[in-house]
């Protein structure tokens, strides 16, 4: 939605989250990319929400049940624990209200896991720092004025979010500029300078 | 005047005998109608295309809108114009006839065949006129139901319909869930709002103030509110199209002239245009048969009749849903089709959901419009691997 399709290093380490067979709501679920994934290879119950037309028209001819709609707007209408899994790919951070979005993920489902571009980055740091402009990288290309984020955190912003929610973080992963996972047991500091994305796997 | 005799006549046949096939029920199959009569015997008039399969599990069923009928991909025997939904199915079309069985039913109540106002009462031998009793969504359904059994098909592959069609839709889905398995109603909604039962009322008040209508007993009175009739369509045809559409193929361009006559004539387009969707529909529709089907869409209410909750309509459904709505569409806005899939979602069916971005307004589902082929045609193919009727390509 918000980053190149061929960048999605993420969805690896999401569908590895995932188990076998669950039900699972993908929002933001873009063309399909991850739902189709985890509908061949786990078997899941798979729902979808995209916002653009193109994705949901392409989504729905995968044969994936998709609703055109947004995460602020429509996430209120889903029953609670109505999934095992909610996913938030790299959509956080184009919401309005992130922490409603958050509330709403754990409130619909057992688990929620939420990827997102680590806006506390090294290269983010730097090239606000040396060229004083906001960062246009491989992975946020989009200028200040006609992004689609809004609402950018660093690893660090949404630890401290998941507190204010009350979820409990079960697993986090951050990812290196190649799609790496960075070593588990690196420091938070570590993530949050050299993690380019990272997956949460959250509860309540 | 020779020509309009022969039509008259012809649109007399088509409601007692019509040219397309019919099936008839008899005595020992009456029809149990909501308003609490049964109505028997009674006969369905309807079209198919394609072949049913061996396992009969190709079976698409099209329900049409309120003035539609029973030829969706065949000339239309009264007007002679191509079939209604022509630009979508046929061979090697989005709805391909040559791998699915499609079966279209003009509903109860309706004009072109299936028992309505215009047919013959058996028990005093005249029109039924007024003496029908109400139908409802529901009844048109069951009579559906009767005419899949009559096929000897247990399921149906799909049931998809537009507008009063997609009332039907979502009437089959609620109502024989194990029968349908993939829904797919396009700009509908699960109740009348009471906008459009408003507007429906203005069409059956034209209707009825007709002189001509004789207290609904025109027929034996040997006259037609043609009039009225023209009315109700025109004011309905506004509420079809959008303000867009309509500034944009009419804006206040004047008809066959250079300036305002300062009278009643027809110095817009718009006007002229209007008076033509008027006289054109009363040579095919019946009068009473209008004031029935416009009843039945105005009582419409599946939440109603689900203790007042439309996710109850549809608990436990395994049906795979395909909810279409178009943007510039003020009789069933997007936001009636919300509520179906906010329902649907309760319910934890399996659905998707398109709103069509187009100026062409409640219409739209009748036009090429390119984003709700594709929608319909990926919908469709999916459902059809799901069901084993098509390769995984």
């Amino acid at each position: 939605m918000s980053t190149n399709a061929a960048q999605r290093v993420d969805l690896a380490v999401i569908a590895d989250l995932i188990t076998p067979r669950a039900r699972v709501l993908d929002v933001g679920c873009g063309d399909g990319e991850l739902l189709q994934l985890l509908e061949r290879d786990k078997q899941v119950d798979g729902r979808g929400v995209e916002i653009s037309q193109r994705g949901v028209n392409e989504c729905v001819g995968r044969g994936l049940s998709v609703i055109q709609g947004d995460a602020d707007a429509d996430l209120g209408f889903y029953p609670d624990k109505g999934f095992d899994f909610v996913v938030l790919s790299q959509t956080l951070q184009a919401t309005r209200n992130p922490k409603a979005v958050l509330d709403d993920l754990l409130r619909i489902g057992n688990h929620a896991i939420v990827s997102f571009p680590n806006f506390g980055h090294w290269q983010v740091r730097l090239s606000l720092l040396l060229r004083g402009r906001m960062p246009v990288t491989k992975d946020l290309p989009y200028s200040w004025y006609d992004t689609p984020n809004i609402h950018f955190c660093t690893i660090r912003d949404f630890v401290n979010l998941c507190d204010e929610v009350g979820a409990t973080v079960e697993s986090a992963t951050a990812l290196n500029a190649a799609g790496q996972r960075i070593g588990l047991s690196m420091p938070w500091w570590f993530w949050n300078f050299f993690g380019q994305q990272a997956v949460f796997l959250l509860k309540r | 005047m020779a020509a309009a005799r022969a039509t008259k006549k012809a649109r007399k046949d088509e409601a007692n005998d019509p040219s397309s096939e019919i099936v008839r029920f008899g005595a020992e199959q009456p029809l149990q109608l909501d308003a609490g009569a049964l109505l028997s015997p009674f006969q369905i008039a309807y079209k198919t295309y394609g072949t049913l399969n061996a396992e009969r599990s190709n079976a698409i069923l099209v329900c049409h809108a309120l003035t539609g009928d029973q030829h969706v991909a065949s000339p239309n025997p009264v007007t002679g114009k191509p079939g209604w939904w022509d630009v979508l199915i046929g061979p090697g079309l989005i709805i391909d006839t040559d791998r699915y069985f499609i079966i279209c039913s003009n509903v109860i109540g309706g004009c072109l065949g299936s028992t309505g106002p215009a047919s013959i009462n058996p028990e005093t031998n005249k029109p039924y006129g007024l003496d029908l009793p109400i139908i409802t969504i529901r009844d048109m359904v069951r009579a559906q139901a009767m005419l899949v059994d009559h096929f000897g098909i247990d399921r149906l592959f799909a049931v998809v319909g537009g507008s009063m069609g997609g009332m039907q839709v979502l009437e089959w889905a609620a109502s024989f869930p194990e029968r349908v398995f993939c829904a797919l109603p396009i700009a509908t909604g699960a109740r009348h709002s009471s906008q459009n039962i408003a507007f429906h009322e203005v069409g059956r008040q034209a209707v009825m103030a007709d002189p001509e209508w004789c207290g609904g007993k025109y027929i034996e009175a040997g006259k037609r509110p043609e009039k009225g009739l023209a009315v109700a369509r025109m004011a309905a045809h506004i509420t079809y199209l959008s303000e867009s559409a309509l500034h944009r193929k009419f804006g206040r361009n004047l008809q066959d002239r250079e300036v305002l006559t300062f009278g009643f004539d027809a110095d817009f387009q718009i006007e002229s245009y209007l008076r033509h969707q008027g006289m054109t529909f009363v040579d095919r529709f019946d009068a009473n048969s209008y004031l029935y089907m416009t009843r039945a869409m105005d009582y419409f209410d599946l939440a109603a009749d689900h203790g007042g909750r439309l996710a109850d309509a549809f608990a436990g459904t395994s049906t795979r849903f395909c909810v279409v709505s178009f943007t510039s569409d003020w009789l069933f806005p997007t936001s009636e089709s919300r509520q179906i899939v906010h329902a649907l979602n309760a319910a934890g069916a399996s659905v998707s959901f398109v709103e069509i971005d187009t100026d062409r307004g409640h219409d739209a589902f009748l036009l090429d419009e390119p984003e709700l082929f594709s929608a319909i045609r990926g919908f469709i193919h999916s459902a059809a691997r799901a069901r084993g009727l098509e390769e995984t390509p």
